[in-house]
């Protein structure tokens, strides 16, 4: 019984996280170059019902993921358009762009309110599924999340051993030496901010067709935002955000599991619901605190334009 | 400039008729430039002058608006500084493109597209190294070394790309006189073994030792070329100024007031992690005298002078002391009440708001000591009077007291903000790089300004890394190394060499441990 | 080879600074033609209901200000931290906050005996609504001084928190007993209501009040030194500490300013049309006035402009629901497309484009 209890919570730990990682892993890329795209709620939101819609009159929820990520990279062209090439604040820029998605979303979405998607099979992963403890929790997932683990792999990989990533962490220190040293740094950014476009509507995309499957207004929920505050959490280090995403699954899940877990509760569920957020800004305060470990890792350009002078 | 055509394949790179036109600005007009093989050939000219923007076009960073470049007996067009690399051709900048928070290989890796394999780059690092005696370790991270190692980086991933044309902006501003002596046998080097270098410099003593020929430029044009040794400085500065150097009117200090500035003790860590932080700092300066600091940049300068301004907070009120009072812990204005002015470095962005008018970027620093603020409201009347007078006397050349401060040129908004500062009439005040960046007329201005304050009475710190300047206009000179100053001495009793000395840290009776650290850092 | 180049204005263009959200706000509704054509509706009738029915006759107007007097409020004290790059985007927040604390004086001072006394009563609601909103945004400026905590991400994470505060107080603690269960608390006394200033209209008092404290923001921002301190601090960050301004005072100023009047813009929601705290009281308004700020360009004067523009567009999106069945979202995607619209023409204020490879005049 304990351990059936362990392995839900488990199950249900990873799956509050993957989309945060998914997203937050898109916006730390996007960062690297020196970009900061406030607009990741806009994109999750877009990138949700589009999914959701393609997703329904495709039959496949794998043609609406991947509507739902070329919609967040429009989303996300449409700041880097923006931002980069029109050299408006970047700040601005991401908000317009979470505003405007949300309201977007709203509005192409109210026709799918009463539309409900088939649940996709989760994939058992041969052998290691039957693990004790953790074969359920962790390896009967739906394939995004395993999804999400190839693309920490991957992310790691291109920004310490890859050439490429060594360019993009140099063009979001200091673009203008990456430029004087002929790198073309608003074709980077670009390319940065598209690819944090792609994966923030691919985890908009989890969350409306793979993990619910339901389309609501306001079904993001702030994901957009916490996961930018991962990405501050994790010093902009790809395995910080992993641990900090499910740390956050946790805190989403924990309310679930403690009215259905026989403990008397006398919270009010409105309080449980808060605490997500809240161990947001408490998270944000320990981690921001100790500006050292910001300075070494913050990509030293976040936010400024940069405009090469021909 | 006779042409003549039997040697036209020796040269390795020629311009013809370059010339770049900004939006209102011409800053090349018909450049023509012509460098052989295994030459030192100098570009002079003052700031602005346009050595710079002729050199991001041989660079490949802009594109010419017109005329041809001819490399090597073929034309050519650079339209990447990634091409111009391939073609052979290789830059280290004045302000370097190097990214602190990577190591030595990692940045020398960004410049050579070929580069794959880390390990073997590091030791390709070090051989050329030590070759060039261009001593640097391959897997330190850049945020930790000296300006010196820096530049030698730089140097480095030039070398690596075996370039037959080595352009250099400046580089010995960054390098004390002995650092700059090694850096000449190295050039002299590597032209011995063929390659080109094109030295860019205002400093008319270093080319007329280092450089076979010069081409010296002036508003964009070439005014002349010549081989620089058979010149003087005089006709060098003839040529690029178009008049003789102005000299300034410096009387010997006639009567030294009470102390205005002491610093008793302060050490302060830097908030920056690549900050340098200050150590036990002693000095003391008195009325109607002009104190400077010498050193390479980025020993503790800037934090300096941050810490003298009030900008960065200091816990304890004791270690400075200005015009008597305890004034650690006051903030920037609250000391500016006390009599203290300040000319900051960066004068876009910190001495001024760049899109605010001059006019309002009076009130930034004149709110209390010029009436600009009465009861809480800003008297932009007054504010505009005094923006009118500050342009009228410190001749500042700009569309009206309305202009935004971004609109004007780096030498006239410099002098609008020493002009700012020095009608406070204050009684102490502090310039950081008085004349960075600006024309050889507006520097002389500003250092009569300066000068003329002194004669007044005011106690003056000038923190400059131009040692010629700092002994133009200096009575006592301390030099800054590692964070640590150096015990002041009168100007006249320093040599050239030994300020060079002590700018590695070593004066004497310096704590021997740091000194060698320093020494350590800045030799070479 | 280029032909559409940008090229940096020596100083920026004085007309175009007020030009480009005349610019931002045509695209705008053009754009809003082109959505209509393109859900196959008439754009003409769409545009009619969406942009003209608001403007039709006197009572349409009144709507259309009481709409917009919450925009202004929240807008202004948003300027006023923008002004210095203090970015509080927590004002739903602290519109929310303000609704609460003007509701418990509404709820609770009956028992004290204020029911008779509504001068009293609406004085107090006033100064718990503003003195509330300023709390609910002291959390942000305190983590911000205090530990570096970015101001953004925590004013917007206590947005959803406020959300869930308010209901738990509807459905639990405040929720009307004669309610049906609605999360609502009970409608307030006459007494806890802004009495109207046009007969047979819902305008009522809080738009004189709104227009004042733009007129004192006008004077603030653009004449006092402490205005301008702010302005420094958002023009360059180290001109300020050269000059000697604190930091932390201003990310207090700003976002105590943005938080008391989105406090006050709340204490006016509950006290005016509606009534009563309910669970959806604030109605984005807070998220809104980000885009009323930037449109309106910071100034107080051009807040008034924006606020009324983007009221149309919360009408019209009524209109659009009522009218031609469309979602009244399409509100909010005017919104956002207004903002983008403004970000894209602010680049004429700082450059142009030149036509051509040759720069010669």
């Amino acid at each position: 019984m304990e351990q059936d209890l362990f392995s839900a919570i488990l199950f249900a730990t990873v799956v509050a996280g993957t989309p945060l990682i998914i997203v937050a892993l898109g916006e730390l890329v996007t960062e690297r170059a020196g970009v900061l795209n406030l607009g990741a709620e806009g994109m999750m939101a877009i990138g949700a019902i589009v999914a959701f819609a393609v997703a329904h009159h495709a039959g496949n929820p794998w043609i609406g993921a991947a509507a739902g990520m070329m919609a967040g990279m429009a989303m996300s062209w449409l700041f880097a358009f923006l931002s980069l090439t029109l050299m408006a604040n970047q700040v601005a820029s991401g908000l317009a762009l979470a505003i405007f998605g949300v309201g977007l979303a709203a509005f192409v979405g109210k026709p799918y309110e009463a539309v409900s998607l088939p649940a996709v099979p989760p994939l058992a992963l041969p052998g290691l599924s039957s693990l004790p403890l953790v074969g359920h929790g962790l390896f009967q997932q739906q394939p995004i999340v395993y999804l999400s683990w190839l693309l920490f792999a991957a992310i790691t990989y291109f920004l310490y051993r890859s050439r490429a990533g060594l360019v993009l962490r140099a063009v979001g220190e200091s673009p203008a030496s990456a430029h004087a040293i002929g790198y073309p740094v608003i074709r980077i950014r670009y390319l940065a901010t598209l690819f944090g476009g792609a994966l923030a509507g691919l985890g908009g995309a989890f969350l409306s067709v793979f993990h619910t499957p339901l389309w609501v207004d306001g079904m993001i929920a702030g994901r957009g935002w916490i996961a930018l505050a991962l990405v501050v959490f994790a010093t902009w280090r790809p395995w910080r955000v992993m641990i900090g995403a499910y740390l956050f699954g946790g805190v989403m899940v924990s309310q679930l599991f403690l009215q259905g877990s026989g403990i008397q509760v006398n919270v009010p569920q409105q309080f449980l619901s808060a605490l997500p957020y809240l161990a947001t800004v408490v998270v944000l305060v320990l981690i921001s605190r100790n500006a050292l470990s910001i300075r070494l890792n913050f990509p030293a350009s976040l936010g400024q334009p940069f405009r090469p002078d021909t | 400039m006779v042409r003549n055509d039997a040697d036209a394949p020796a040269l390795r790179l020629e311009l013809r008729g370059i010339s770049k036109i900004y939006p209102g600005v011409v800053a090349n007009d018909h450049v023509d430039l012509r460098v052989a093989a295994g030459e030192i050939h100098a570009v002079i000219g003052e700031n602005g002058a346009g050595k710079s923007t002729l050199m991001k076009i041989i660079y490949g960073v802009t594109p010419p608006s017109d005329g041809e470049i001819i490399w090597e007996g073929h034309p050519i067009e650079v339209d990447s500084p990634a091409e111009a690399r391939a073609l052979g051709i290789g830059m280290v900048f004045q302000h370097f493109s190097l990214f602190e928070t990577l190591t030595v290989t990692e940045n020398v890796a960004l410049a050579l597209p070929e580069a794959r394999d880390m390990p073997a780059l590091a030791a390709r690092i070090a051989e050329v190294s030590q070759r060039y005696g261009l001593p640097v370790d391959p897997r330190a991270h850049v945020h930790a070394l000296s300006v010196g190692e820096r530049q030698r980086v730089e140097i480095i991933r030039c070398l690596l790309q075996n370039p037959r044309l080595l352009i250099m902006d400046e580089p010995t501003s960054v390098l004390t006189p002995q650092a700059a002596q090694k850096l000449f046998e190295t050039l002299r080097q590597l032209a011995a073994e063929g390659c080109s270098i094109l030295y860019i410099s205002h400093k008319l003593d270093e080319i007329r030792e280092l450089c076979h020929h010069a081409t010296v430029m002036r508003g964009g044009r070439v005014s002349g070329v010549c081989i620089p040794r058979e010149e003087s400085n005089h006709t060098l500065a003839a040529m690029m100024i178009g008049r003789d150097l102005p000299v300034g009117d410096h009387p010997p200090v006639e009567q030294i007031g009470e102390v205005r500035l002491r610093l008793d003790g302060l050490s302060l860590a830097a908030d920056d992690p690549f900050g340098t932080d200050l150590r036990d700092i002693h000095l003391d300066i008195r009325g109607g005298e002009i104190v400077g600091i010498a050193g390479v940049s980025g020993n503790g300068q800037r934090e300096l002078q941050q810490a003298l301004s009030g900008e960065t907070p200091i816990d304890d009120k004791s270690p400075v002391q200005i015009l008597g009072v305890e004034a650690g812990r006051l903030n920037a204005a609250a000391r500016r009440r006390l009599g203290m002015a300040c000319v900051p470095e960066d004068r876009l962005g910190c001495g001024a708001v760049p899109a605010m008018s001059l006019s309002e970027n009076a009130v930034l620093t004149g709110a209390d000591t010029l009436g600009l603020v009465r009861k809480g409201f800003v008297s932009k009347r007054r504010a505009t009077e005094f923006a009118d007078q500050c342009i009228a006397s410190y001749d500042v050349k700009c569309s009206g007291p309305e202009a935004a401060a971004k609109s004007l040129s780096g030498g006239n908004l410099q002098k609008y903000i020493v002009g700012r500062e020095i009608l406070q009439e204050p009684k102490l005040l502090v310039v950081a790089q008085p004349t960075w960046g600006v024309d050889v007329g507006a520097a002389a201005f500003l250092r009569q300004a300066i000068i003329d304050l002194r004669n007044r009475g005011s106690a003056i710190l000038v923190i400059s890394e131009e040692l010629d300047e700092l002994f133009e206009l200096c009575d006592r000179i301390a030099v800054m190394a590692e964070g640590r100053i150096s015990p002041a001495r009168p100007a006249t009793e320093f040599s050239m060499e030994e300020i060079g000395v002590w700018m590695a840290g070593l004066w004497p009776g310096a704590d021997t441990s740091a000194a060698r650290a320093a020494s350590e850092k800045a030799a070479a | 080879m280029k032909w559409i180049r940008i090229e940096a204005r020596q100083e920026p263009d004085p007309l175009m600074r007020f030009g480009s959200p005349v610019l931002a706000v045509t695209l705008t509704v053009l754009a809003g033609l082109l959505v209509f054509a393109v859900l196959g509706k008439d754009p003409v009738e769409g545009f009619k209901v969406f942009f003209l029915n608001p403007l039709r006759d006197t009572y349409a107007l009144s709507e259309l200000f009481l709409k917009a007097t919450p925009l202004m409020l929240c807008a202004l004290g948003l300027a006023v931290g923008f002004q210095a790059n203090v970015w509080n985007i927590g004002a739903e927040g602290q519109f929310i906050f303000g609704a609460i604390g003007a509701t418990g004086v509404a709820l609770y001072g009956g028992e004290l005996g204020l029911a008779n006394s509504p001068t009293l009563m609406l004085g107090l609601m006033m100064l718990a609504g503003a003195i509330s909103g300023a709390l609910y945004a002291a959390i942000p400026a305190w983590l911000r001084t205090h530990f570096h905590a970015s101001e953004i991400l925590v004013s917007l994470m206590l947005v959803y928190v406020a959300n869930l505060f308010c209901s738990w107080l509807v459905f639990g603690p405040w929720m009307d007993p004669d309610g049906q269960n609605f999360p609502q608390t009970r409608s307030f006394d006459d007494a806890a209501l802004l009495p109207t200033i046009l007969e047979g209209t819902r305008l009522n008092l809080a738009l004189p009040l709104a227009l004042g404290l733009l007129l004192i923001g006008h004077v603030y921002l653009n004449h006092s030194y402490a205005g301008f301190k702010m302005r420094v601090a958002g023009g360059a960050e180290f001109a300020a500490r050269y000059a000697g301004y604190s930091s932390r005072r201003m990310v207090w100023i700003g976002l105590l300013a943005g938080g008391a009047t989105a406090g006050l813009a709340g204490m006016a929601e509950v006290a005016g049309p509606v009534g009563q705290l309910t669970d959806k009281i604030a109605a984005g308004y807070g998220f809104a006035a980000i885009i009323v700020a930037f449109v309106g360009r910071l100034n107080p004067f051009g807040i008034f402009l924006a606020s009324v523009v983007m009221a149309l567009f919360y009408i019209g999106g009524e209109q659009a629901q009522q009218y031609l069945s469309l979602p009244s979202a399409i509100a909010k995607v005017f919104q956002g497309l207004l903002l983008f619209f403004l970000l894209a023409t602010d680049l004429f204020v700082n450059y142009r484009l030149r036509l051509g490879r040759s720069a010669h005049h």
